[in-house]
């Protein structure tokens, strides 16, 4: 084998590995990919349950109840409408949660229509509103705004 | 006035990076032989702007110190009453500064090329000098068109804003400027790569000049990732060590390639083969190093390194990032054929491993490269998805796996060609390790593929890192060999860590009133109170959690929830309890309303040594370096012995004749 053949070689393994890593990307992100809710849209177009999708809203109004064991959560999630979905979350609450605020739950949505999460994600700080929330109504989203740029200019 | 002297210091170094981009292009011009008339300017240009940049940074850096409200920079993101420690490194905790950072490393590796590096071709230098010097002016000019840390406030802020309580760490002061430099020293070889390629003289002595570069970066780059993840461990209270967010994959990215590089470059200078993939590597690594700055710097994420969203910053960068990549690989394209071949070796041989290594890590590469970018690509036709672990771990793994399989066995092939028969009795024991300790492990347990995997390849990995060694008289081992068998070490160890933090981790989730007690495997933890603290610039509840192994004399770990004042926030402060077989970790949530607290604790075996792991790799790194430069050193002495005997020799012959008579 001539040294310009081997080079050929190697150039022909090279890209047949990037093939090979697109095709593995093409075929996990086709179960893997975890999409993004509203709660109008979980109402109109639910998920598969058990399917890991995340959801995002507004933390409803007194809606935060915690049960007996001190450490499982629930909350209504609103969205643009009148649909809301309930959220079951088993965890310390991040520092930000609170009601009439943003939030973003990954997790799935279990059989009785409940949605289990295994993470929420709350405003990170002043500066990071997760990138989601910004599509939010305007009144919402003009609350954030002022919520979120605190200190700047 | 201080600020303005980093100002006008900036202008100059900019202007200086011009004149070191005509200087070394002119070198080009030259013909055989000579030296243009132009070309000596080069070094001393990058020499004098390396110094011009350093000092723009210091003065940035004292403005931070003395808190200089009158500086825009400093009025929004520091506070007078803040500790200094994180005065100082809040100079580089926010967009302009960290920038400035990234200019002041990128200018003094090129004073240190240009300064020390003599054994490259001058019209070679002049060529990487003009890249460089190239490369330089785009960062100069996002830094004083879109992102001007010294820019003056018309009005002095009274107080300043503060700066993000989850950047008060020490971690802090580490992370990213080891990253940074890593990322930069990128830079270099990228530098480096174009000017060999464009003066054609891509061979092992250009290799050999190449290789510290690479390794040095590389050694950084993994510090700061160790770093990174350890800190958003400790820091975000979460008890995992990696998230595979953007922003860590913006980190890994580079080391990828790094990694990639290392052992190409390592073929070529040992070899002379792999000549046009070490620069498409070259050129590859730097490549994901812009694009990492680009993902974390212009806002298109957030997270909490997105210091400020603005639009105009983003283009620019990507504009910087389009110019600097689409030119390397366009000159690469132009250039690679006229690149002659290397030399030849079998598939089964030290290349042949390499090359599959080099594969596979490209591969891994493309794996995180897309799963990075696809949210970013479907969010432009509002697609909200996200590619999260169960993305990224298997299809990472199927890559992983035969790479670190072959990673065992490379190293004790012979260079050129070799033949599998030699090696039956380390290919039994590797094989009987991985298969051996996975079934041993299933024996004990059901646990999930990947890390039984793991702990299988983990234990073969950690053995075989030693046969090199194996037959060899231990004193007499080349310092650079020992580099490679504690760094391949060291992935053995890390994984080890992985392996056990997937597969064994315990946690417990509870609500305990004060003076209740919890069993976590063998730990017992009990909360004895919950109480204010205060700090410099925060306040707390402070849980103190009495925890004891097996009734043994219990210890007492503090988790708090802190609040911030200046900017106002809160963080829940972990608790780490470290043995040497793992590490307890406590966080303390909210308050229930009948008393009780929220405490979650994780028992984590062996998690630390996936930290231990990558200190090991990165002084592997470090001897490699090490053993190469005293190499270099005794060769050039010799060199220098050699000419001046040579030198001897002929003055003697020159008096050598004798008169007839």
């Amino acid at each position: 084998m001539k040294a310009k053949h081997q080079r050929l070689v190697l150039v022909i393994i090279a890209f047949a590995a990037l093939i090979a890593a697109g095709a593995v990307f093409v075929w996990a992100t086709r179960n893997q990919l975890s999409y993004f809710y509203f709660p109008e849209e979980m109402a109109a177009e639910p998920p598969a349950a058990g399917r890991a999708v995340r959801l995002g809203g507004m933390v409803q109004k007194g809606s935060i109840k915690t049960e007996a064991d001190g450490v499982t959560v629930t909350f209504v999630v609103t969205g643009k409408t009148a649909d809301t979905v309930t959220v079951r979350y088993r965890g310390i609450l991040p520092d930000l949660f609170v009601e009439d605020s943003g939030v973003i739950a990954e997790g799935s949505l279990g059989k009785d229509g409940v949605f289990v999460a295994t993470n929420l994600l709350a405003k990170h700080d002043e500066n990071y509103v997760p990138k989601e929330l910004e599509g939010m109504g305007t009144e919402q989203a003009a609350k954030m705004v002022t919520d979120t740029t605190v200190g700047l200019k | 006035m201080i600020a303005e002297i980093g100002l006008a210091a900036l202008w100059l170094a900019a202007a200086l990076a011009v004149l070191q981009m005509v200087s070394g292009a002119a070198s080009l011009r030259a013909a055989q032989g000579e030296i243009n008339p132009l070309a000596i300017y080069a070094r001393p240009a990058a020499i004098v702007q390396a110094f011009l940049a350093v000092l723009a940074f210091v003065t940035l850096l004292y403005s931070f110190a003395v808190t200089d409200l009158s500086l825009k920079l400093v009025a929004s993101n520091s506070h007078s009453m803040k500790p200094m420690l994180y005065k100082l490194t809040g100079t580089w905790g926010n967009h302009e500064g960290s920038m400035l950072l990234w200019v002041g490393v990128l200018a003094a590796s090129g004073g240190l090329l240009a300064g020390f590096e003599k054994r490259l071709p001058e019209r070679t230098m002049g060529a990487t000098l003009a890249v460089q010097g190239f490369v330089a002016l785009g960062f100069y000019a996002f830094l004083l068109f879109a992102s001007n840390p010294f820019e003056r406030l018309p009005v002095p802020a009274p107080e300043g804003n503060g700066l993000n309580p989850l950047l008060q760490d020490i971690g802090l002061a580490i992370h990213p400027p080891t990253l940074y430099a890593g990322y930069v020293g990128l830079s270099v070889a990228f530098s480096l790569a174009m000017g060999a390629l464009m003066t054609r003289e891509v061979n092992p002595a250009f290799a050999r000049v190449m290789r510290p570069w690479v390794l040095g970066a590389w050694v950084l780059l993994t510090l700061g990732i160790t770093a990174g993840s350890y800190w958003a461990y400790y820091e975000l209270g979460w008890g995992g060590w990696w998230f595979w967010d953007p922003v860590e994959n913006a980190s890994l990215m580079p080391w990828l390639a790094a990694t990639a590089l290392m052992h190409s470059v390592s073929v070529l200078a040992a070899r002379d083969a792999l000549r046009t993939w070490t620069i498409m590597l070259g050129v590859l690594a730097f490549s994901m190093s812009m694009l990492g700055t680009f993902l974390v710097r212009s806002g298109v994420l957030t997270s909490v390194h997105a210091f400020a969203v603005d639009p105009e910053r983003g283009a620019f960068i990507l504009g910087l990032l389009g110019l600097y990549i689409g030119g390397a690989f366009t000159i690469f394209a132009l250039r690679a054929g006229a690149v002659a071949e290397g030399k030849r070796f079998a598939v089964v041989s030290r290349e042949g491993a390499l090359v599959f290594n080099n594969v596979m890590l490209s591969a891994i590469l493309a794996i995180v490269l897309l799963g990075t970018l696809y949210p970013l690509l479907t969010e432009a036709f509002d697609v909200r998805v996200s590619v999260g672990p169960p993305y990224f771990n298997p299809a990472g793994a199927i890559f992983a796996v035969p790479m670190l399989l072959v990673m065992a066995v490379g190293p004790l092939l012979r260079w050129k060609s070799d033949k599998p028969a030699r090696l039956q009795f380390e290919l039994a024991l590797i094989a009987a390790l991985v298969i051996g300790v996975i079934a041993l492990v299933c024996f004990f347990g059901q646990f999930p593929l990947l890390p039984l995997l793991g702990l299988g390849l983990a234990a073969a990995l950690a053995v075989a890192a030693f046969l090199p060694l194996k037959g060899r008289n231990l004193r007499r081992v080349p310092v650079a060999t020992w580099g490679m068998v504690i760094a391949h070490f060291g992935i053995a160890v890390s994984l080890f860590g992985m392996a056990c933090e997937g597969a064994f981790s315990q946690e417990r989730l509870a609500a305990v009133a004060p003076g209740g007690t919890e069993q976590i495997g063998d730990f017992a933890f009990t909360l004895q109170s919950v109480t204010p603290v205060a700090g410099p610039n925060w306040t707390a509840l402070e849980a103190q959690i009495a925890v004891s192994q097996n009734g043994g004399e219990p210890v007492i770990l503090t988790p708090q929830a802190r609040n911030f004042w200046s900017p106002p926030q809160s963080t829940s402060e972990s608790a780490l309890l470290t043995k040497w077989n793992g590490q307890l970790y406590a966080v303390i949530g909210n308050q229930a309303e009948d008393g009780r607290w929220q405490i979650r604790v994780w028992w984590k075996p062996f998690v630390t040594f996936i930290w231990y792991g990558g200190i090991l790799i990165a002084l592997g790194g470090v001897l490699a370096i090490a053993g190469r430069v005293r190499v270099d050193v005794k060769r050039r002495s010799a060199a220098s012995k050699g000419a001046q005997r040579r030198a001897d020799l002929e003055a003697l012959g020159a008096a050598d004749p004798v008169p007839a008579e």
